[in-house]
C-alpha cells in the first residue's frame, strides 16, 4: 500500500470485488475497475453480498436463538436485548401504521437491525478488512469493500424490495383500479369528464414521480450517507500514509472523532430507513385519496 | 459503483431474511412480551385485590375481637353472679344444716337429760330412803314413806 498514491489508494478502496464474465468469456473476478465496469449487469459484488448475507445471518440466528427460548417469565440477557429492540420497533410501527399487518413489524425489525449491522462495519478501521481479504486471498491487489451499504446495489436492492411491497399492498388494499386512480386522478380533479381526461397525464406525471421518488430517495439517502462517511474515513486514513508525524497524529484524533460521530449516523440511517419503510407502507394501506 | 446483479442478490437475501424474521423471530418474542404484559397486569390486579381482602380481614378481626371482649365480659359478669349465688346458697344450706344438727343435738340432750333425771330420781328415792333408814337406824315401813320419797324425788 505504501507505494500507492493517495488517489490510487482511495480508488482502490472504492472498488468492489466483482464476479462476472471476463472479456475472454470466462467467469471470474475482475482485476481492474475497468474490467468490472465492462462486465455489465450480470456481475455480482461478492464482498457486498457476502458481508450483507453474513450479517443478516448473524441477525436472524441471534434473534432466533432468543425467540426459541422466549419466555413470558423472567427474560435472560439476550432475550432482554431482543425484546428491547422488538419493543422499540413495535412501538414505531404502532405509532405510524394503524392497520393490522403481520408483515410490517418484522420487516421493519429486519431492516433496522440488518442495516444497522451493515453500517456498523464502517466503524472498523477502513484498512483492516481489506488487508484481511488480501492475506486470505494471497492477492495484494484484491478489491474489497466491507460496508455493504456503501454499495448502491445493496441499498437499491432493499429499496426496490420495499417498493415492490408498496405496490403490492397498494393494489391489495385499493384494488388495481384504485391504485391506477390514485396515480391519475389526483391531485387535480374535475367534475367535467373532458377536463378530467386532460388532467390525467398531468396527474400521472406528478404522482408517478412521487411514487418513483420513494425507492430512489430511500436507497440514495442511505447510500449517500454511508458512502460519504466511508470516504471521510478513507481520507483520514490517507493521512496515516503521509509519513508526517503531526498529520498522522491529527489523523488519529480525527479518526476517533469521526467514528464517534458515525455511531450516531449509522443508527440514525438505519432508523430512517426503517421509519420511511413503515410510513410508505402505511400510506400504501390508507385509502384516503 | 456499477449497478449490477448484486441488486437482485441483495433483494433475494432481503426477502429471505424478512420471511425468516416474520415466521420464526417475531411471533414468539411478541407473544412472550404480550404474555408478560398480561401476567404483570394480572399480578397487579391480584395484589390490589389481596390488599383489599387484607383490609376487610383486618376489619373483621377487629369486629370479632370487640365481640369476643363483650362476650367475655358478659360471661365473667354471669360467673360472678353465679358465684355469689352459689356462695349464698351454700351459706343458707349450711345454716339450715347447722340448725337441724343443733336441734337434733338439743333434742338428744333433752332426751338424755330426761332419762338421766328419771334414773336419778329413782336412785335418789332409794338412796334417800336407805340413807334415812341408816340415819334412823330403825326399820321404816317402806310403804309408809314411799309417798314421801316419791314426793321428794319429784322435787329434785
Amino acid at each position: 500500500m505504501a507505494e500507492q498514491t493517495a488517489s490510487g489508494y482511495i480508488q482502490h478502496h472504492l472498488q468492489n470485488l466483482t464476479y462476472g464474465q471476463l472479456p475472454n468469456g470466462d467467469w471470474g473476478f475482475a482485476h481492474t475497475a475497468q474490467e468490472a465496469k465492462e462486465m455489465g449487469f450480470w456481475a455480482f459484488h461478492v464482498d457486498t453480498l457476502g458481508w450483507s448475507v453474513a450479517l443478516g445471518l448473524i441477525f436472524v440466528l441471534l434473534f432466533r436463538m432468543a425467540a426459541k427460548k422466549a419466555t413470558s417469565g423472567q427474560p435472560g440477557a439476550l432475550q432482554n436485548f431482543v425484546e428491547v429492540l422488538i419493543g422499540f420497533v413495535d412501538g414505531s410501527v404502532k405509532d405510524s401504521f394503524h392497520g393490522r399487518s403481520p408483515v410490517i413489524a418484522p420487516l421493519a425489525l429486519t431492516i433496522f437491525v440488518w442495516v444497522f449491522l451493515m453500517n456498523a462495519i464502517d466503524l472498523i478501521p477502513v484498512d483492516w478488512i481489506p488487508q484481511l481479504a488480501m492475506v486470505a486471498s494471497g492477492n495484494e491487489h484484491v478489491f474489497f469493500r466491507a460496508v455493504s451499504t456503501t454499495d448502491p446495489n445493496a441499498t437499491l436492492g432493499m429499496a426496490l424490495s420495499v417498493f415492490a411491497l408498496i405496490i403490492f399492498y397498494s393494489i391489495k388494499v385499493k384494488g388495481i383500479g384504485g391504485f391506477i386512480g390514485e396515480l391519475t386522478l389526483h391531485p387535480f380533479g374535475s367534475k367535467n369528464l373532458f377536463v378530467q381526461a386532460l388532467l390525467i397525464p398531468v396527474n400521472f406525471l406528478l404522482e408517478f414521480v412521487t411514487l418513483i421518488a420513494k425507492p430512489i430517495s430511500l436507497a440514495l439517502r442511505l447510500f449517500g450517507n454511508m458512502y460519504a462517511g466511508e470516504l471521510v474515513f478513507i481520507l483520514i486514513a490517507v493521512m496515516f500514509g503521509s509519513g508526517l508525524l503531526w498529520l498522522s497524529a491529527l489523523g488519529v484524533v480525527l479518526q476517533w472523532a469521526w467514528a464517534v460521530f458515525h455511531i450516531l449516523i449509522i443508527t440514525l440511517q438505519a432508523f430512517i430507513f426503517m421509519m420511511l419503510t413503515i410510513v410508505y407502507l402505511s400510506m400504501a394501506h390508507e385509502d384516503n385519496h | 459503483m456499477n449497478i449490477n446483479a448484486t441488486l437482485i442478490g441483495q433483494s433475494v437475501a432481503f426477502f429471505i431474511f424478512v420471511l425468516f424474521c416474520m415466521k420464526f423471530v417475531w411471533p414468539p418474542v411478541i407473544t412472550a412480551l404480550q404474555d408478560r404484559q398480561k401476567k404483570i397486569a394480572d399480578g397487579l390486579d391480584a395484589a390490589s385485590r389481596a390488599a383489599r381482602d387484607l383490609e376487610l380481614a383486618h376489619e373483621k378481626v377487629a369486629q370479632q375481637l370487640r365481640d369476643a371482649k363483650g362476650q367475655a365480659a358478659e360471661i365473667i359478669e354471669q360467673a360472678k353472679k353465679r358465684g355469689t349465688q352459689i356462695v349464698d346458697e351454700a351459706r343458707e344450706q349450711a345454716r339450715v344444716e347447722a340448725d337441724r344438727v343443733k336441734a337434733q343435738a338439743q333434742a338428744e340432750i333433752e332426751q338424755e337429760l330426761n332419762s338421766v333425771k328419771d334414773a336419778l330420781r329413782a336412785q335418789v328415792g332409794s338412796l334417800a330412803v336407805s340413807g334415812a333408814a341408816k340415819i334412823l337406824g330403825a326399820s321404816i315401813d317402806q310403804n309408809a314413806h314411799a309417798e314421801l320419797v316419791s314426793k321428794l324425788a319429784a322435787e329434785i
